[in-house]
């Protein structure tokens, strides 16, 4: 599929699944980083709320002559472990993949594979927690080290394995997501701009709806797909530099197709450009309902 | 050589003739394309922004039933746009919005009520029929623990202080009287009064937390699993040759059993399942180590779950049931019918479900 996706830079996050439909979908692997903060959020979430019930707990029994303090105590220790355990799988249940720390931070948690996440993948990777934080916060708090040096470091870098182990691999996998066979994904939103290629819908300043230019289709089979989706890059530029840039542009693609020289007293730089792009994006469009796709250039097709 | 004025063989004819019109205005087939589809995806956009925002719940049941079927709309026009256009910052967005309406549609259910009955009902027993013979495995080791333990400390009493830490055993070791090692077994629990539910909460969370590690540990090739599993039992060992020494021993294991049929059980049942990706870990067979955890530990997962559930009725049974029955052989009794319960609900339960 790769001559199918749009050309541009690959960060090393992103990825492809192919959807349950068969259609192959890029997307983007969560930071660590960010992965990191979302994690602390839903942490602090956790513990503050834990706390808030001992608090209660104690008011309780400092205010006064409450008879089932027994019971109360039980009840909050129970609360306490299902929040601790449960937290983090209720959220990614409720919430189609997503915790308030992860949708803080853009992220959310996927099936691996493509399919469905099920209830048994969110389960797996968030029991796995268990070894992952809970264990090492208890043992390093707990200062169970009354033993040998060596027996501490082993201690420590066994935990390590297990907390550091999204360091170790490509996919910035944690224990529980290669139990369960899940990744942690962001969701970039992107929007949709005008159809350069659509006369109608443009500004009639900037690029009349009728045709000024005409190229012959030597002249349009200079470049390739690779160069129209620059000089689209380079139409839709905003920034303060971008008409310098076209104006650049425009020059070295007269050039290269062999038309003269634009009038420097009125260059015509945007309609040129517009009109260009509309007329080899047809070229090439057409050509690739006939089955080539001449990727740039070089492609000698 | 023909110049390239592609005709709008599928639009409609523009509604205002542009003012200065001289050639023909060229509309190109992703274009067209584009003009046909858009309302769509930008109704499925407003529906996901929201989704986003306020969670399937803020989409009312018109709106859940159409977002499937935008979803599979905007799926089939990033087909084609791959297939006809070369507007980069359209596929980008269709990439983008699929990407996000997937997320919804596969995000999961959220029905939680009928998942959790399913899962009662079928899942949990059919994979705990499933793992039986690491379950089998799980149980062999920590009968092998037991049986050690007794036979070492029967023989020499010493061995207990090895078994047992002094913070487990609370003054209940070799050189405690009969009566101190008699007394906790028939305590109805008078004079402590409420201090025994926090007991019983404590014990569960207790248990359970080593439930979970040796599930969670099995990561580690099963090594770990298997040697809870195993120090488990020579604990056990250890107390039972301590109390049978004194003549006690039926009364010990009725003490133990009354909770213990489904304690124990969910101990076996999490080492079952740390076991499980143990063996995904060591042997990956067809699959690759990676895809082969994952399919364990999905699987696993699910019997942990139920091993939490056993755990916190065993937590009740112990809190309570061992204060109220204190007769040695209606705790016998109670032990047995709690195995037979479980043994059918795991044999029987949703068999033709699946």
């Amino acid at each position: 599929m790769q001559a199918t996706q749009p050309i541009g830079p690959r960060s090393r996050l992103s990825r492809r699944i192919e959807t349950p439909e068969g259609v192959i979908l890029p997307i983007e692997l969560g930071q660590r980083g960010e992965r990191a903060v979302a994690f602390i959020l839903d942490f602090l979430i956790v513990i503050g709320i834990i706390i808030v019930l001992y608090l209660l707990l104690i008011l309780v029994i400092v205010g006064g002559k409450f008879s089932g303090i027994g019971w109360l105590f039980a009840l909050v220790m129970l609360a306490s472990f299902f929040i601790r355990s449960f937290y983090f799988a209720f959220f990614e249940l409720r919430w189609q993949g997503t915790t308030p720390g992860k949708r803080t931070m853009g992220l959310r948690v996927i099936d691996r594979a493509g399919g469905p996440l099920t209830p048994q993948a969110v389960l797996a990777r968030n029991l796995m927690r268990e070894v992952e934080v809970f264990l090492p916060i208890t043992v390093l708090l707990s200062g169970t080290f009354k033993g040998e040096i060596w027996e501490t470091l082993a201690t420590i870098g066994w935990l390590a394995v297990f907390m550091f182990m999204p360091l170790f691999n490509r996919d910035a996998l944690r224990v529980g997501d290669m139990i369960a066979g899940t990744w942690v994904v962001t969701a970039p939103k992107a929007l949709l701009l005008r159809d350069l290629a659509d006369g109608e819908a443009a500004d009639t300043a900037e690029a009349p709806p009728s045709k000024f230019y005409t190229f012959t289709t030597k002249q349009l089979d200079a470049y390739g797909i690779y160069e129209l989706q620059t000089l689209e890059g380079v139409l839709r530029d905003q920034r303060p530099t971008a008409r310098e840039v076209r104006a650049e542009v425009a020059k070295r693609i007269r050039n290269k197709i062999g038309m003269p020289p634009a009038d420097p007293a009125n260059p015509d730089t945007e309609r040129f450009l517009a009109e260009f792009y509309t007329a080899m994006r047809a070229r090439l469009e057409r050509r690739m309902l006939f089955g080539v796709r001449r990727r740039d250039k070089h492609d000698k097709r | 050589m023909a110049t390239v004025h592609t005709p709008a063989a599928s639009r409609e004819p523009p509604k205002e003739t542009p003012a200065n019109a001289g050639s023909p205005i060229l509309t190109l087939k992703s274009t067209a394309f584009r003009a046909e589809r858009e309302p769509a995806w930008r109704r499925l956009e407003a529906l996901i922004t929201r989704a986003e925002k306020g969670g399937l719940a803020s989409l009312n049941a018109r709106e859940l039933l159409r977002l499937p079927i935008l979803y599979r709309a905007v799926l089939s026009s990033l087909s084609v746009a791959r297939a006809i256009s070369l507007d980069r910052n359209l596929l980008t967005y269709l990439e983008s919005l699929s990407g996000r309406a997937y997320f919804l549609v596969y995000g999961g259910r959220s029905n939680a009520l009928s998942a959790i009955g399913k899962f009662l009902a079928v899942t949990l027993p059919a994979a705990v029929r499933a793992a039986r013979w690491y379950i089998a495995l799980a149980a062999l080791c920590m009968v092998l623990g037991a049986v050690l333990g007794y036979v070492l400390t029967i023989g020499n009493l010493d061995w207990f202080y090895t078994f047992v830490s002094d913070g487990m055993s609370q003054g209940r070791n070799p050189t405690a009287d009969t009566e101190t090692l008699r007394r906790p077994l028939f305590y109805d629990g008078r004079g402590l009064g409420e201090r025994l539910t926090a007991f019983a909460s404590f014990l569960f969370t207790h248990n359970a937390r080593i439930g979970i590690m040796a599930f969670a540990l099995g990561f580690a090739l099963g090594a770990p699993t298997v040697l809870l599993m195993f120090f488990n039992g020579l604990t056990l060992g250890a107390f039972i040759a301590l109390y049978d020494s004194r003549g006690l021993g039926a009364d010990l294991i009725g003490w133990l059993l009354i909770h213990g049929v489904t304690e124990l059980g969910a101990i076996v049942l999490c080492g079952a399942a740390g076991l499980m990706l143990g063996r995904a870990v060591i042997f990956p067979g067809e699959y690759t180590r990676l895809q082969n955890l994952a399919r364990a530990g999905r699987r696993a997962a699910v019997i942990v779950i139920g091993a939490v559930l056993m755990l916190f009725i065993a937590a009740l049974l112990e809190g309570f049931g061992r204060q109220l029955i204190l007769v040695t052989e209606q705790r016998f009794l109670v032990a047995g019918v709690t195995a037979v319960l479980w043994a059918l609900y795991f044999v029987r339960s949703g068999r033709g479900a699946s």
